[in-house]
């Protein structure tokens, strides 16, 4: 993002409010079956402010955000609106107690023009309500002279750019005239210069007394906007203060680097091994819908190679290793083994071609079968191996991952988050990849896992002569294994180089 | 430019009255005789197109609502003899009924389940037919003592101003605020609760409208063959042929569904010398129809230009 850092002597407002909350979440716990998405949360947001609501994929800030809304409902706690607790209210009474939320993506109703979907949220919920009053036309105007949609008033939402389409989704905020506003990723797929306009669009929901909380990934993309930041990780509490000391903060630090200092081992003569490298990515562009999500990405992986792709979370990597593996359609070209990927399917390219393997990704969602066994899973995996190469295959990653042979018979979808991953991991190898992809491996996992699964790709590294392409928002984890470096940032890579020149200058501006 | 879209529906729209509206004049007694049920048949058409391309909800048995109406309307009468008007407003009240108990499960579950349950619901409605043939006439079909007319020409224009007044209605209702609201309960749920509408409210309310008109329109159909089966108004065969007539006219359209009912009964009855395979080039033509061109006929003339 290129939202500028806010610098510690010039926070945009003191901390501490007089006025009374506008919204008070106290206690707020939720859970998925076994897992506990939020857990006892609490903080509260003043008329005038703004609250950054900060996290990593998982964190559980999307989860806090629906509980405030209504769309999820909570476990325990509360949830006070201007003094009213709404927690458990069904969604619509929420909205109308005045608490309003700006979707990220957004889905507008496209046979209707802009000033149609404008003119909808201004109805009242009204079955017998035919003909709207004869102000809404007025009043939707002005709201679209507001958020800069006048121009496009009368026209169809398939006809905008995605900046207008998000412009939309604000406009339907305002029409409510929430107390509270909810801004999920305030800032995803706009470019630097549409960023500014969305940032003074949402300082003016401060100047007219409305509570606000922004929920985004990290620090850096509000930092500019925000008067203060909590920080969230794995359903908890982490840090709350001005940009500046969350950013500094050593847990906060440590959730989005990892822990301790980062030692690398590169192995420098492999990039410049002769012959062509085995992964050649060139100008790689993928839009979802209007919104880009990769700007010209070129990158390429040498036979052998570990290449650690490193961004936070939005930066564009699991987009990147969708595009490699044939997921979105993208423009530019991929190449593999000498071959162009382009036109073969998801299937073909994990598979590969003739007896090599493929490129096999394990994604950041892991994907499992959740119904079948641990062993099924793999079995699944290893397919097309013969018996006797199933065999071997199997006692190789119960060698690599102890755990999963004593689990073996289980449910993989009843298993910890940990043994979850190294299953993904494991299933993959399954297929015997000639070019294994890890996508976030390390995605909401306790230190003490990272460190097995560490050791296990340390071990992958020294004893085969498999080729990794590693995307990681944890920089302690990614760099330690890597021979090489790309910084995946807004869309664009914005450094390469070998990981011990990346900690000597890349890590300090990477949060 | 959605001014001039509209103007163009009404002129085409006026256009088409018109030409039904002078029909009786020019043709035969057999041409009406096959006009008369598509007419009703579009009213069944346009009130899924309510609950499919408005709420959201597939309802794969929208047999299930009419054969209520019309075997409500149909039974009381056998039964009773009461009017006409009081048989005609039990059927509806019975589909309306019926409406609800499908909204039950719709607001519980979404897509597959919640078309498997309406599937389920026509099942149960023709096993019922059957069970209780001494009353309901069972597979042959429920003799009804009163018609509604047997001049041609006054059956063609009842049946014909009970379409234009629905169509009128639903299409109304459709473009109006509620109408709004209950399109974008159907895209996108969670996004019409936080902008504060109950969804659920219009989502039950969008099931009874269908039913009504529904069920008044399978009614009324029951009341101008003289007779009620299973084979005319429940089966699944027909309730596909209602779900292909809609999406054929357009979804979202409304009044696309009339276009559409009428282009498959006037085809099947132009393609009958073809005997059993008329149905086949029919339902291939449907096929082909849905694929190239989803938008289906009307849809594809008014939002082609604007949503590409």
């Amino acid at each position: 993002m290129n939202v500028k850092l806010a610098h510690p002597d010039i926070v945009t407002r003191p901390i501490g409010f007089d006025a009374p909350p506008l919204l008070r979440v106290a206690g707020l716990t939720k859970r998925f079956g076994g897992l506990v998405a939020v857990k006892d949360m609490g903080f509260s947001v003043a008329p005038g402010e703004i609250l950054g609501l900060i996290g990593p994929n998982g964190s559980g800030k999307s989860t806090v955000m629906k509980l405030i809304m209504g769309i999820e409902r909570p476990n325990a706690g509360q949830v006070m609106v201007d003094g009213t607790d709404v927690a458990g209210w069904p969604s619509h009474r929420i909205a109308r107690h005045g608490v309003g939320l700006v979707f990220q993506h957004s889905r507008p109703l496209h046979r209707q023009t802009v000033g149609e979907n404008i003119k909808l949220a201004l109805l009242p919920d009204s079955l017998l309500k035919l003909i709207a009053d004869p102000g809404v036309d007025h009043r939707a105007r002005v709201i679209a002279q507001r958020v800069g949609l006048g121009a496009v008033f009368d026209r169809l939402p398939a006809t905008l750019p995605f900046a207008d389409l998000r412009r939309l989704e604000l406009a339907k905020a305002i029409a409510r005239d929430p107390k509270i506003v909810l801004v999920d990723e305030p800032f995803a797929g706009l470019t630097s210069g549409e960023v500014g306009a969305f940032c003074e669009l949402i300082a003016s929901f401060r100047a007219e007394g409305r509570a606000v909380l922004l929920v985004d990934h990290n620090v850096k993309s509000v930092a500019a906007l925000v008067d203060r930041v909590l920080a969230m990780y794995l359903g908890e509490f982490v840090a709350e203060g001005s940009a500046a000391e969350v950013m500094a903060n050593p847990t906060v630090r440590q959730v989005y680097l990892g822990a301790g200092t980062i030692e690398t081992s590169a192995r420098a003569d492999i990039e410049d091994r002769p012959g062509a490298p085995l992964l050649d990515v060139r100008d790689l562009s993928v839009f979802y819908g209007k919104a880009q999500a990769l700007d010209h990405v070129s990158i390429h992986v040498k036979q052998g190679e570990f290449v650690s792709v490193v961004g936070l979370n939005g930066a564009g990597k699991t987009t990147l290793f969708n595009a490699i593996s044939g997921l979105v359609p993208f423009t530019g070209s991929v190449g593999f083994d000498g071959q162009a990927l382009a036109g073969r399917t998801p299937a073909s390219i994990a598979r590969g071609t003739g007896l090599a393997g493929g490129i096999v990704q394990c994604p950041e969602s892991r994907e499992l079968f959740d119904s079948m066994s641990v062993r099924e899973n793999l079995d699944l995996g290893g397919s097309r191996l013969s018996a006797a190469e199933r065999r071997r295959q199997l006692d190789w990653l119960f060698e690599l991952f102890p755990i999963l042979q004593s689990r073996a018979s289980q449910v993989a979808g009843k298993m910890s988050g940990g043994e979850q991953q190294m299953l993904a991991i494991a299933r993959a190898l399954m297929m015997r990849p000639k070019l294994l992809i890890l996508d976030e491996p390390t995605l909401g996992l306790a230190p003490v896992i990272l460190e097995q699964l560490s050791h296990a790709l340390e071990t992958l590294r020294t004893t085969t002569s498999i080729t990794v392409l590693l995307g990681e928002q944890n920089v302690t984890f990614a760099i330690p294994h890597a021979d090489r470096v790309y910084v995946l940032e807004h869309a664009r890579i914005v450094w390469e180089g070998d990981p011990a020149r990346f900690a000597r200058e890349a890590g300090g501006a990477y949060l | 430019m959605s001014r001039l879209i509209r103007s163009r529906l009404f002129w085409g729209a006026l256009g088409l009255v018109l030409i039904a509206l002078l029909l009786p004049l020019g043709v035969s007694g057999y041409i009406l005789g096959v006009l008369i049920p598509a007419y009703y048949f579009a009213v069944f058409a346009m009130s899924w197109d309510l609950l499919f391309g408005f709420a959201g909800e597939v309802n794969f048995g929208p047999t299930f609502l009419v054969g209520l109406g019309a075997y409500g309307a149909g039974i009381l009468d056998a039964q009773t003899g009461l009017p006409i008007s009081v048989c005609v407003l039990f059927g509806a009240l019975l589909a309306v009924v019926g409406g609800l108990l499908l909204a039950l499960p719709a607001l519980r579950l979404s897509g597959p389940y919640f078309g498997l349950i309406t599937l389920v619901a026509v099942l149960l409605l023709q096993q019922m037919v059957t069970v209780f043939a001494h009353v309901s006439g069972g597979e042959i079909g429920l003799t009804i003592p009163d018609v509604l007319s047997i001049d041609d020409a006054t059956n063609y224009y009842f049946a014909l101003g009970f379409m234009i007044v629905s169509a009128l209605v639903l299409f109304g209702l459709s473009r109006s605020s509620a109408g709004l609201i209950l399109q974008a309960c159907g895209q996108d749920p969670v996004e019409a609760q936080a902008l504060g509408f109950n969804v659920a409210k219009h989502k039950v309310a969008a099931f009874c409208v269908s039913a009504l008109f529904s069920g008044v329109s399978g009614a009324l159909l029951v009341f101008y063959y003289g007779t009620a089966s299973p084979g005319t108004v429940i089966d699944i065969a027909v309730g596909v042929q209602v779900i292909i007539a809609a999406v054929l006219g357009g979804r979202r359209t409304i009044l696309g569904a009339v276009l559409g009912a009428v282009f498959l009964v006037a085809a099947g009855e132009i393609l009958r010398p073809l005997g059993q395979l008329s149905t086949f080039v029919v339902s291939a033509f449907a096929l082909v129809v849905i694929l190239l061109v989803p938008a289906g006929f009307l849809g594809t003339l008014l939002y082609r230009r604007a949503s590409r």
